[in-house]
């Protein structure tokens, strides 16, 4: 076994993350790291060294131990982007804190997101899909699918669930988009400063005068009974609403890109309705949207026949466990056909994506219309004129001219 | 077949249900439940990858 300290960086650790070239392949030198170790060394943009688990085994286990944390309010929780500096002690609900306080915030969201309940919005998620491609057909080509599709599909959807008045929608986006895409932790703190602020009033908006989404179901089983107080309900929506925003916006352009890179993959999501579930399960495998997820060790824990120190940065890639060849033949052809079972797109371990049937619901819906109803949907640029997301952000093109 | 599932670990993912839809269900709470009368497993294959589907180990299966 080799012993490696890890708080000694080693010279040749390459930075991480890094930015993509093409959209849905990982950058080249990250093809690099993956082969028989289940993991590798890396940098942070800091300077604080971190282990990057690439196997797809190795990182499964871990991320189902409770010897990693994701406390993001510990002092020395690793810090992957420059906006999230010096936001050490804030608590994020859910995907910030650990069990056992993670069970109790989560316990009082699953039934809000049950499959059956994900099932029943379908409807009306259908409706909005339609509208937006009547629109979307009335004025082009050509289209930004990014902004005319892929954005208000789940910014709609989440509004619509959460119980926030549409009408707030694109002050909601702005904020979002100013929050998850800030240069420095100064413009993120005052987009995060607008956000809490905003739905600190429409809590006690909708305390005084309730409605039927999920925040007033929480205000009224956790409130009223004391369960959660008035700022942890505003902190769950504010993670409610950014973690369902951003991501699911890449989700739906990346995925409607990559189908357009493979015309023939798109024949085949239309060759029966019970195509598409399986076509968007590659999908999320194949783009891995959510590049990374970042963890601190709190014990020691052996991995790939190296030792994990308490306190080590250990950050997992999504990108590279759903590359991993010892998990699925030829990792890097897209196959809408293929059973992409145990793709870790959505995480895994107690924080696995409380949303993911919702994100399920609107990517079959919205991308399995959008082909049916334009076939002929191509980019209008080439490929390597569509910009995209930094390494560090969820991945997915900027801006998306398609033509038909 | 006998399936055991622990609804205290369930993080009501769905992964169950997705993968032995004929077996597993949510119930109003949204966690894992089977369905009645299907407790065996009831033949299907799949049901056997659901343990390792699972995020959070809430479901294990011994052969009888
Ligand atoms: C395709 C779209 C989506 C992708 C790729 C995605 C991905 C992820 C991933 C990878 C995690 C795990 C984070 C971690 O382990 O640190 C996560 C957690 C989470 N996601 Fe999603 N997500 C998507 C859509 C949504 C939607 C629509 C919602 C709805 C509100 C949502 C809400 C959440 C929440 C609340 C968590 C934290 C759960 C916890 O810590 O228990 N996500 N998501
Ligand atoms: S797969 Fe596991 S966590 Fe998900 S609903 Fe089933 S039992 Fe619960």
């Amino acid at each position: 076994m080799t012993e490696t300290d890890i708080s000694r960086p080693a010279p040749s650790a390459p930075p991480f993350p890094q930015d993509r070239t093409c959209p849905y392949q990982p950058p080249e030198a990250y093809t690099r790291w993956r082969g028989d170790r289940p993991l590798t060394r890396v940098t942070l943009f800091d300077g604080r060294p971190a282990w990057l688990i690439t196997g797809h085994a190795e990182g499964r286990a871990l991320l189902a131990d409770p010897r990693l944390s994701s406390d993001w309010g510990h002092p020395v929780f690793p810090v992957v982007v420059r906006r999230t500096e010096g936001r050490g002690g804030l608590a994020f609900p859910l995907i910030g804190v650990d069990d056992p306080l993670h069970a109790r915030q989560r316990r009082m969201l699953i039934p809000s997101f049950g499959v059956k309940r994900m099932n029943a919005i379908r409807p009306r998620l259908q409706d909005l899909v339609d509208r937006l491609l009547d629109d979307m057909l009335a004025n082009g080509p050509v289209v930004d699918l990014v902004s005319a599709f892929a954005l208000p599909v789940p910014s709609m959807a989440i509004c619509e669930l959460l119980g926030v008045p549409y009408g707030d929608h694109d002050f909601f986006e702005e904020c979002s988009r100013d929050f998850v895409g800030a240069a420095t932790s100064g413009e993120a703190d005052a987009a995060f400063a607008q956000l809490y602020t905003y739905l600190h009033g429409l809590v006690a908006k909708k305390q005084a005068e309730p409605g039927d989404g999920l925040l007033d179901e929480l205000i009224a089983r956790q409130l009223e009974e004391g369960g959660l107080d008035h700022d942890e309900v505003v902190m769950i929506a504010l993670v409610l609403l950014v973690a369902g925003h951003e991501t699911t916006v890449n989700a739906i352009a990346l995925g409607a890109l990559t189908l357009m890179q493979h015309p023939e993959q798109i024949d085949v999501l239309l060759s029966d309705p019970d195509a598409v579930p399986r076509a968007v399960e590659e999908l999320l495998r194949f783009t891995s949207v959510s590049d990374y997820l970042v963890r601190m060790a709190t014990e020691e824990i052996e991995v790939g026949g190296e030792t994990v120190r308490a306190g080590d940065a250990v950050l997992v890639s999504i990108t590279l466990m759903n590359r991993d060849a010892t998990a699925y033949q030829d990792p890097d052809v897209f196959d809408a056909r293929r059973n992409a079972r145990h793709h870790v797109g959505f995480g895994h371990g107690i924080h696995q994506c409380l949303g993911q049937n919702l994100a399920r619901a609107e990517l079959e819906i919205a991308l399995g219309s959008l082909f049916a109803r334009i076939p002929g949907l191509r980019p209008a640029v080439p490929l390597d004129q569509v910009p995209i997301k930094a390494g560090h952000d969820a991945q997915g093109p900027i801006e998306l001219p398609v033509t038909w | 077949m006998r399936i055991t599932i622990d609804r205290d670990r369930c993080i009501g993912s769905g992964q169950c249900v997705m993968t032995a839809p004929g077996v597993f269900t949510q119930d109003d709470d949204a966690l894992v439940a089977l369905v009645p009368g299907q407790e065996d497993g009831a033949g299907d294959p799949r049901v056997r990858d659901v343990p390792l589907a699972c995020p959070v180990q809430a479901v294990t299966v011994t052969e009888d």
